[in-house]
């Protein structure tokens, strides 16, 4: 059983690392939404099932408060804020993405790398995919580097947190209650806010793309 | 009485602080200009005087200490006062009575709201000060060292609307904490990696001799940079000029003396067996700043930069006197070092006394004539004549004129140096006379910058003819009552301290007791309260009450002989004009003619640059200024160094989140890399 539940854990975190690299070379802001809730879909199940084989009961509210949040508020704000911005059918490129995607790969094998002395020492049945979930969080973070418009990086944070969660869940079966709660509040205003700044920025460069914002500088 | 007898000087003097913090708070609630100049500083100003009593009530007594349940959690506020506290603390009080009188007076026209947070920023600055003097752990002790600097920065900025002000302001924050910085360093080295930052943990700890002159010279670095000892004097001559003048008098008289504070509290008490280089160091320090400020005060044309500028004078004469009191101490000459220290803190409460007389003079005729270029000043003495008189006690105790306080301590100063050879070194048996004949040729230039100071602002005529500054002659008014009472109790406090040396003596003594374990009052107490005798009456002695009643019966007897000779055949008639046909007010001497042969002299140090008419110009135009070489030596480089880093710098910058987000990743992958 616990070996099932291991493999299954695997394969969800192949999954979400997979994601992460649809994500990055995705151009479509539509498509990147779905993705985005899709992996916390994926980071919601697999919680559930670390929860059901390590009975870690608080694990559940995780899964169930992740469930929530990233698979059904937030894509719902995103949704209803690009169909405001009517940029729905936004495409937007800065590297081109085969070079992207081979920045990805020697990420993840530094990921990989980096992580193999921590899951020695870590006890849990999720060890093997802390590599993954650093690898998760460093993509993003790349996502966010090679995207210029506004709402593309709003994605690639929300999806760096959810790289943090699963690393939390992979290593100690999650961070305390307190915190967890803490960071789903913080990461709901923090969208709220950033959803307001969209519509500030589009009113002053008439544009969400990021670049014009270098006129903001001193000289 | 009870309640009293079981307060302790300190919960007094706390007391007071808490006090002055309230009244800057009501000044500022208050905001009404009459309320504030009549109740707010003549009530800080008893406050004042509370806290010089209880200071002298402590002087002798043993050290009491407080601890506050202050700041953070297991990290209270310790407080001592011990003999050192307590004379800067009387220092502070017995100084500070005087100046707030005076503010009560000067700051009558000012705007509610301004003069509000001005009390406001005044107390504050009062209060810091005095907590200053009471740290007894490191940490209250940076906590009010910087909220003195901020008080005062705000208060040096009151008239922030003038870009000279804001441009002093700043550098003067500037160097404040370039010198926290040191200070902060140097309570670091000091606490010997115990963890503990009182000062009773920093008395107990071993410091090897490397660490212990790396504390010394951190500390003299830091506190230098607030007493302004060369070359860290560039934001004296900008501050207090910019300040309104009771500020100036308070940061002059008062604030310096933190400094000198912290720099005794550190060599002597923190840290023991002090090493003789360290005194050659503050000794060879102290002689330059003397001798740079009182050469610069000589060329000055500004009445405040030229004050500003005999204050750099006396705090290198006050460090010359603690150096030397090093170098002696660390010989074990306790008499002697007992001598020198007592002449540093001597100097040091005269300075307060004095140059607040002085800075407050200025104001008074700033204030009258709207003007502070000595050029257009002139003969005030016949508008002002209250004035002039109080003034002139400041100006002949700063010229360090006998039988007032000036040449007091410059006397016991010369004496210390005079009575010096034996000591077991060669080099300082040389070192020690040239410093003696540089003090000497300091003082002496004190005095000629002194006799130009009063002579182009108070004697001879306006020099625009019939308009002084912005005001026609006529229309000047004298000082009101306030500032006259605030100018009579400094005045006062220069004659008694001149006249009276010995008592003062007695109550240094308790200072130098504590300090090197030896004491002047023995010897001095020997031949009666008369004389002043520092060593042995067979050397040297002085008796200022008997020259000051024969100057006194002096200057009396010829005033009857004039009166009785001369007045009665008195007429007034215009001067032999033989070969003067056309003299005018503007044919006196100027303040930079005043200061020519000095500039001449010291060619070397200044940077002068002049424009001198043709013989042929039309309008001919002369226009001399002389410049810090300091600066350009010293600040202008680190100013274009940081320029250049600066801009270095801001290459970073783009403006582009992108670039943004890849420095924090690649940071983030690099320390990743490293910890693995």
């Amino acid at each position: 059983m616990l070996n099932f539940a291991g493999q299954l854990i695997n394969l969800f975190a192949a999954m979400l690392l997979l994601i992460s690299f649809a994500m990055l070379s995705q151009r479509r802001v539509l498509s990147l939404i779905n993705l985005f809730a899709l992996q916390g879909l994926v980071l919601a199940v697999s919680t559930m099932v670390v929860a059901y084989s390590s009975s870690q009961h608080h694990l559940y509210y995780s899964a169930g408060l992740t469930l929530l949040l990233k698979v059904l508020v937030l894509p719902w704000i995103l949704h209803r804020l690009i169909r405001k911005l009517n940029v729905k059918w936004d495409v937007e490129t800065m590297f081109n993405i085969p070079t992207t995607m081979l920045v990805g790969i020697v990420l993840v094998v530094f990921a990989f790398n980096l992580a193999a002395p921590i899951s020695q020492m870590a006890g849990t049945i999720t060890r093997g995919t802390l590599g993954i979930a650093m690898a998760c969080v460093l993509l993003s973070f790349l996502m966010m580097i090679t995207r210029s418009k506004a709402v593309p990086q709003v994605i690639g944070f929300l999806a760096m947190e959810n790289g943090l969660f699963f690393a939390a869940t992979s290593t100690s079966y999650g961070m305390p209650m307190v915190v967890e709660l803490g960071i789903a509040l913080d990461v709901l205003i923090g969208m709220f806010i950033l959803g307001i700044f969209f519509f500030q920025i589009r009113e002053t460069f008439d544009s969400l793309d990021l670049k014009h914002m270098e006129k903001l500088k001193e000289d | 009485m009870t309640i009293f007898s079981t307060l302790l000087p300190i919960d007094t003097a706390l007391g007071v602080v808490v006090c002055w913090l309230l009244l800057g708070l009501t000044g500022l609630l208050l905001q009404n200009t009459a309320l504030i100049t009549r109740y707010i500083f003549p009530a800080g100003a008893l406050a004042a005087l509370l806290l010089a009593a209880a200071a002298l009530n402590n002087l002798g007594g043993d050290s009491n200490v407080a601890v506050l349940a202050l700041g953070l959690p297991d990290l209270p506020f310790h407080l001592r006062l011990d003999a050192l506290s307590a004379f800067f603390l009387l220092l502070l009080g017995a100084a500070s009575v005087g100046i707030s009188l005076y503010s009560a007076g000067y700051f009558r026209d000012m705007k509610g709201g301004a003069l509000g947070l001005l009390c406001f920023e005044y107390h504050i600055f009062l209060a810091s000060m005095a907590l200053v003097f009471m740290a007894d752990d490191a940490y209250l002790f940076m906590v009010a060292w910087e909220t003195m600097a901020l008080s005062s920065y705000f208060l040096v900025t009151t008239d922030h609307h003038v870009a000279q002000a804001r441009r002093a302001g700043f550098l003067y924050l500037l160097i404040a904490h370039v010198g926290a910085i040191a200070i902060l360093l140097s309570f670091g080295v000091m606490q010997g990696g115990q963890g503990d930052y009182t000062f009773a943990s920093m008395r107990d700890a071993q410091l090897n001799a490397f660490w212990a002159s790396v504390t010394f010279l951190l500390a003299l670095f830091g506190f230098g940079a607030k007493a302004g000892i060369l070359p860290l004097h560039a934001w004296l001559p900008e501050a207090h000029p910019a300040a309104p003048s009771p500020i100036s008098a308070m940061m002059s008289g008062i604030m310096l003396k933190t400094a000198i504070y912290g720099i005794l509290r550190v060599s002597f008490d923190l840290l023991d067996a002090p090493q003789w280089w360290w005194g050659a160091l503050a000794l060879t320090l102290g002689l330059l700043t003397a001798l740079y400020g009182v050469l610069f005060a000589a060329v000055q044309t500004d009445m405040k930069r030229l004050l500003a500028y005999s204050s750099i004078e006396n705090i290198g004469v006050i460090l010359t006197g603690i150096g030397l009191a090093i170098i002696f101490h660390s010989f074990q000459k306790e008499a002697l070092a007992a001598l020198a220290l007592t002449a540093a803190l001597y100097h040091s409460f005269n300075h307060a006394f004095m140059k607040g007389l002085l800075f407050l003079g200025t104001g008074s005729v700033l204030h009258a004539t709207g003007e502070r270029n000595l050029g257009r000043l002139g003969g005030l003495i016949h508008r002002m004549p209250k004035l002039a008189l109080l003034v002139l006690v400041g100006t002949l105790a700063l010229a360090g004129l006998p039988p007032l306080n000036g040449f007091v301590s410059e006397w016991l100063l010369l004496q210390a140096f005079l009575l010096s050879p034996g000591l077991p070194h060669s080099y300082l048996n040389m070192l020690i006379p040239i410093a003696a004949a540089a003090l000497a040729l300091a003082a002496a230039l004190a005095g000629y910058v002194m006799v130009k100071f009063y002579g182009v602002i108070f004697l001879g005529q306006p020099r625009g003819s019939d308009v002084v500054g912005q005001k026609p002659f006529d229309e000047v008014h004298d000082v009101g009552i306030w500032e006259r009472i605030g100018l009579t109790w400094l005045a006062l406090g220069c004659i008694l301290l001149g006249v009276f040396p010995v008592f003062f003596i007695l109550l240094i003594d308790f200072v130098s007791q504590m300090l090197v374990g030896h004491t002047l009052g023995v010897s001095a107490a020997q031949t009666g309260w008369l004389w002043l005798t520092p060593i042995q009456p067979e050397r040297a002695s002085y008796s200022p009450l008997i020259l000051f009643v024969i100057i006194i019966a002096g200057v009396l007897f010829t005033l009857y002989g004039v009166k009785k000779f001369y007045h009665a055949r008195l007429r007034r008639s215009p001067a032999w004009d033989c070969g003067y046909p056309e003299q005018t007010a503007r044919m006196q001497d100027t303040a930079e003619g005043f200061g020519q042969p000095i500039r001449q002299i010291f060619q070397l140090f200044f940077g002068i640059t002049r424009e001198v008419p043709g013989p042929f110009d039309k309008k001919p135009h002369y226009h001399g200024e002389t410049s810090d070489r300091l600066w350009e030596w010293c600040y202008l480089p680190i100013a274009r160094l940081t320029d250049k880093i600066s801009a270095l710098t801001g290459k970073l910058q783009h403006g582009r989140i992108h670039a943004y987000l890849l420095y924090s990743f690649v940071t983030l992958l690099a320390l990743l890399a490293f910890v693995r």
